[in-house]
C-alpha cells in the first residue's frame, strides 16, 4: 500500500530521516515508535507531501505523493491542531470534511452516532467552537474527522497524548477494529510503547531519523521494546 | 529581547524586506510633513491670517488630539508581548507590566508629534515668546500626548468607540463650520493656558501620572491566565446555511468563508474597512479638498468605494486558512472550487458595495457611473490580481487576534495599505488617457472594457493562481507554521 524508497529528510546538513527501504501492506495496523526527534512526524509530514524530501520518494498506493494528487482521495490525516478550523462547531467541522469526501450529511451524522461513546457527550451539540475545546477534545475530535468518508489509509500521529485513560482505552477499541478489517491501513505513531504494541501488528521504531527495529508484534513485544529503549 | 527575536526569527521579516522599506518611506514621509508643519505654521499663520500663531495651533489643538486619539485607536498596536511564558519566570510583575507599557511609549505615534511640537516650539522662542511659559506649554502638550497614549491601550478593547469619536470629531466640526457651536471656544482657554498660567501645566502632568497608574493597575489585576490573558468565550451556533449546498464545491467553501468573517475579529474588520471605503468617496466627490477634485483622483475614489472588501480580504487569500492549511493541503481539495469561492465572495461583496453606493447618485449621475465603471474594473482585473498576490502572501494571519489585554488587536494596519496600492494606479491611467486624449465618456468605457476584458480571462488566470499555489506549497506551509 505504501512504500518509502531511499527516502531521507536533510536540515541545514542535519539529516533527520533515512529510510532505505519500508513496505506497508494493505491493511496492517503500523505502529512507529521512537523518542523526541526520531523522526517519527517527519515521515508522516512526507507521507503527506507537507514537506520535500531531500532524496527519494513515497508511493501510496501507485502514486507517487509529491507528483500525484490522486492519494489525498483515499487517505485520511490528523497529525496536530492545525487539521481543524477552530472558528467551526464540531458539526461544522464533520460536514465540511464530509463535503470534501463525498459524503452527504445523512452520512455523517450515521458516522457520529457510531462513535458516540468516544466523544463522552462533550462534543456534540456542545455550543462551543472548536478553539475553545481543551486539546483532548479538540483530539477527539481530529481523530473522528479521519474516519469520515470510509479512507482506506489512516494516519495518526500521537493520538493518545491528551487523552483522558477512559478515552484512549476507547480510542485503543476503535483502532483495533479498523486493523481488523482487511482494507484499511492504520498508521499511529507514540510514545506510549504499551498503546502502540495493543494497537498495531506490526511496530517500527526509528532512533535519530533510522529504522531500528521492525518487528511483528507478539507477546514478547513489549518487552523487547522496553528493553531497547531503557538505556 | 524575546520580543526582536520574534520579529527577525520570522518569515515574514525576509520576506517582506521591501515592504519595510517601503513602511519606512512613509513614516519618513510623515515626519517630513511634521516637521514641514512645525516650522511652516508658525510663519504661515503669521503671515496669512496676521494671527498670533500660538493662538491658533492652541485654539484647533482640541481636533489634533482628538484626531491623534482617533489614528491611535485605529492603527496603533498594543506591543505583542509574549507574556503568557513570563508569568511563571522568576520576573516581577511589576517588571513585566513596566515592560509593556513602556514599550507602548516608545512607538512611533508617539514620537512623531515630536516632529511637530520640537520645532514649534524652537520657532516660539526664536520669536522672542516667554522661555519658561513655552517650556511649561511644551511639557504640557508631550504629557497630553501620552495621555492619548495611555487612553489608547485602556480603551482598546471596544471597538465602538472608534465611531463614536467618528462621530464626535465630525459633529463637532459641522457645527463650528456652521457656526452653531464653537467647541475651540472652551477648549483653547484650557491650551493657551497652559502657556499664559504657570502651572496649569501640572494638570496634564497628574492626569498623565493617574492615567499611568491606573492602566498599571489594570494590568496588574488582569496578569492572569484566566482574565486579561484569557480568550472571551463565545456561544456557539452550528449554522448550516443549506441553501449553499446548491453551489457545488464552491457552496461548501462559501459557507466556511462565511463563517470565517462572521466569527473571528481579524476578518470582521474586513467588512468594517468595506464600509469605510464606501464613504471614502466623499471626501473626493463632495468638491471638499481642491486637490481631489480632477478626474483622475475621481477614477482613484472609484476604485476604493467599491473595493473596501477586496482590498482588504482579498490579499489575505490563502492566509485566512494558514491556521489550518496542513488540512486543506492533505483533503482532496480542487483548488479551482476554493478559489471560485473566495471570487464569488468578492464579487458578492463588491456587488452589495455597488447598491449601496448608490447613494453617490446625489453628486450626479457621472460621478455613480464612475463608481459603477470601478466596480466592474475591481470584479473583472482587481479580483484577479489581488488573488495572485494573495498566493505569494505568505504572512500566517492569527484569526483569534482576540486574546484579550495583552493580544496582538489591530488586525488593520498599514502594509495592508501599501499592498493595495500598484491595483489603483492602472485603471486611474487608463481613465486619464481616454479622458483626455478622447472624451471622458471613453475614459469610462476604457476602463469597464479592461473590466470585462479581465472577466473573460478568469479561467486563464484562475489556472495560473492554481500553479503558483502549487509550486509555492512547501514554502507556504513551512511559512504559515511560524505564527504571527
Amino acid at each position: 500500500m505504501i512504500q518509502a524508497k531511499n527516502l531521507s529528510k536533510t536540515y541545514n546538513g542535519t539529516t533527520v530521516l533515512k529510510i532505505d527501504n519500508l513496505e506497508i501492506q494493505k491493511g496492517e495496523s503500523f505502529g512507529l515508535v521512537g523518542n523526541n526527534g526520531a523522526g517519527k512526524t517527519t515521515f508522516f509530514s512526507l507521507l503527506l507531501d507537507l514537506i520535500q524530501p531531500s532524496t527519494g520518494e513515497i508511493i501510496n498506493n501507485d502514486f507517487r505523493v509529491d507528483h500525484s494528487e490522486s492519494w489525498k482521495s483515499h487517505t485520511a490525516s490528523f497529525l496536530d491542531e492545525s487539521f481543524l478550523i477552530g472558528y467551526l462547531t464540531p458539526e461544522e467541522y464533520f460536514y465540511f470534511i464530509g463535503d470534501l469526501r463525498g459524503q452527504n450529511k445523512a452520512d455523517v451524522d450515521a458516522l457520529l452516532q457510531k462513535y458516540e461513546e468516544f466523544f463522552n457527550g462533550e462534543i456534540l451539540n456542545s455550543k462551543k467552537y472548536i478553539r475553545d475545546f481543551s486539546k483532548g477534545n479538540q483530539k477527539k475530535v481530529g481523530i473522528i474527522a479521519t474516519l469520515i468518508g470510509n479512507p482506506k489509509v489512516i494516519i495518526l500521529d500521537e493520538p493518545f497524548a491528551n487523552l483522558d485513560p477512559t478515552t484512549q482505552f476507547r480510542l485503543k477499541k476503535i483502532i483495533k477494529e479498523l486493523a481488523d478489517n482487511p482494507e484499511i491501513t492504520v498508521l499511529v505513531s507514540s510514545h506510549d510503547l504499551l498503546h502502540t504494541v495493543e494497537v498495531s501488528n506490526r511496530i517500527v521504531a526509528l532512533q535519530k531519523g533510522e529504522i531500528v527495529k521492525d518487528i511483528q508484534t507478539s507477546s514478547e513485544t513489549l518487552e523487547e521494546l522496553e528493553r531497547f529503549f531503557a538505556v | 529581547m524575546l520580543e526582536w527575536k520574534a520579529f527577525f526569527r520570522s518569515a515574514s521579516f525576509r520576506t517582506n524586506l521591501a515592504l519595510k522599506i517601503l513602511m519606512i518611506f512613509v513614516a519618513i514621509y510623515f515626519t517630513v510633513i511634521f516637521l514641514a508643519m512645525g516650522i511652516g505654521v508658525f510663519f504661515l499663520i503669521k503671515k496669512e491670517m496676521d494671527l498670533d500663531p500660538l493662538i491658533v495651533v492652541n485654539r484647533f489643538m482640541i481636533y489634533y488630539f482628538l484626531f491623534d486619539l482617533m489614528m491611535r485607536l485605529f492603527l496603533q498596536k498594543i506591543p505583542v508581548m509574549n507574556i503568557r511564558p513570563l508569568l511563571t519566570l522568576p520576573i516581577k510583575k511589576s517588571t513585566i507590566v513596566n515592560f509593556a507599557l513602556g514599550k507602548t511609549m516608545l512607538s512611533f505615534f508617539n514620537i512623531v508629534h515630536c516632529f511637530f511640537f520640537v520645532p514649534f516650539s524652537i520657532v516660539l522662542l526664536i520669536q522672542g515668546y516667554d522661555v519658561t511659559s513655552v517650556i511649561l506649554w511644551h511639557i504640557g502638550m508631550w504629557s497630553l500626548v501620552y495621555v492619548n497614549n495611555f487612553l489608547n491601550i485602556l480603551l482598546n478593547n471596544k471597538d465602538y468607540l472608534f465611531f463614536i469619536f467618528i462621530v464626535l470629531v465630525l459633529g463637532l466640526g459641522t457645527m463650528q463650520y456652521y457656526d452653531l457651536f464653537d467647541v475651540t471656544d472652551y477648549t483653547s482657554v484650557f491650551y493657551q493656558g497652559l502657556f499664559d498660567t504657570k502651572y496649569l501645566f501640572l494638570v496634564p502632568v497628574v492626569v498623565l501620572i493617574a492615567l499611568y497608574a491606573i492602566t498599571y493597575n489594570y494590568f496588574m489585576k488582569n496578569l492572569h491566565l484566566d482574565t486579561g490573558l484569557s480568550s472571551k468565550h463565545s456561544i456557539a451556533k452550528t449554522e448550516q446555511f443549506t441553501w449553499l449546498d446548491q453551489f457545488g464545491t464552491v457552496g461548501t467553501f462559501l459557507k466556511n468563508d462565511i463563517r470565517l468573517i462572521k466569527r473571528n475579529k481579524r476578518s470582521k474588520t474586513t467588512i468594517f474597512m468595506s464600509v469605510l471605503f464606501l464613504f471614502y468617496g466623499l471626501l473626493f466627490f463632495a468638491s471638499g479638498i481642491e486637490s481631489y477634485d480632477n478626474p483622475m483622483m475621481h477614477m482613484f475614489a472609484g476604485i476604493f468605494v467599491t473595493g473596501g472588501f477586496l482590498f482588504t480580504f482579498g490579499q489575505f487569500v490563502p492566509s485566512w486558512d494558514s491556521a489550518y492549511y496542513p488540512l486543506m493541503m492533505t483533503q482532496n481539495i480542487p483548488y479551482k472550487g476554493y478559489l471560485n469561492s473566495k471570487w464569488w465572495l468578492i464579487v458578492i461583496a463588491t456587488a452589495i458595495s455597488t447598491v449601496v453606493a448608490s447613494f453617490y447618485l446625489y453628486f450626479g449621475l457621472e460621478i455613480y457611473l464612475i463608481i459603477v465603471v470601478g466596480a466592474v474594473y475591481n470584479i473583472g482585473v482587481n479580483s484577479h490580481l489581488v488573488l495572485l498576490g494573495g498566493a505569494y502572501t505568505k504572512t500566517p494571519v492569527d484569526l483569534n487576534s482576540t486574546k484579550g489585554a495583552f493580544g496582538d488587536k489591530k488586525a488593520f494596519n498599514l502594509k495592508t495599505m501599501l499592498i493595495s496600492l500598484p491595483k489603483l494606479l492602472l485603471p486611474v491611467i487608463i481613465y486619464g488617457l481616454g479622458y483626455y486624449l478622447i472624451n471622458p465618456m471613453t475614459g469610462l468605457a476604457l476602463v469597464a472594457l479592461a473590466g470585462v476584458l479581465g472577466f473573460a480571462l478568469r479561467n486563464k488566470v484562475f489556472t495560473w493562481i492554481e500553479k503558483i499555489y502549487k509550486a509555492e506549497k512547501y514554502k507556504t506551509l513551512d511559512a504559515y507554521k511560524q505564527k504571527g
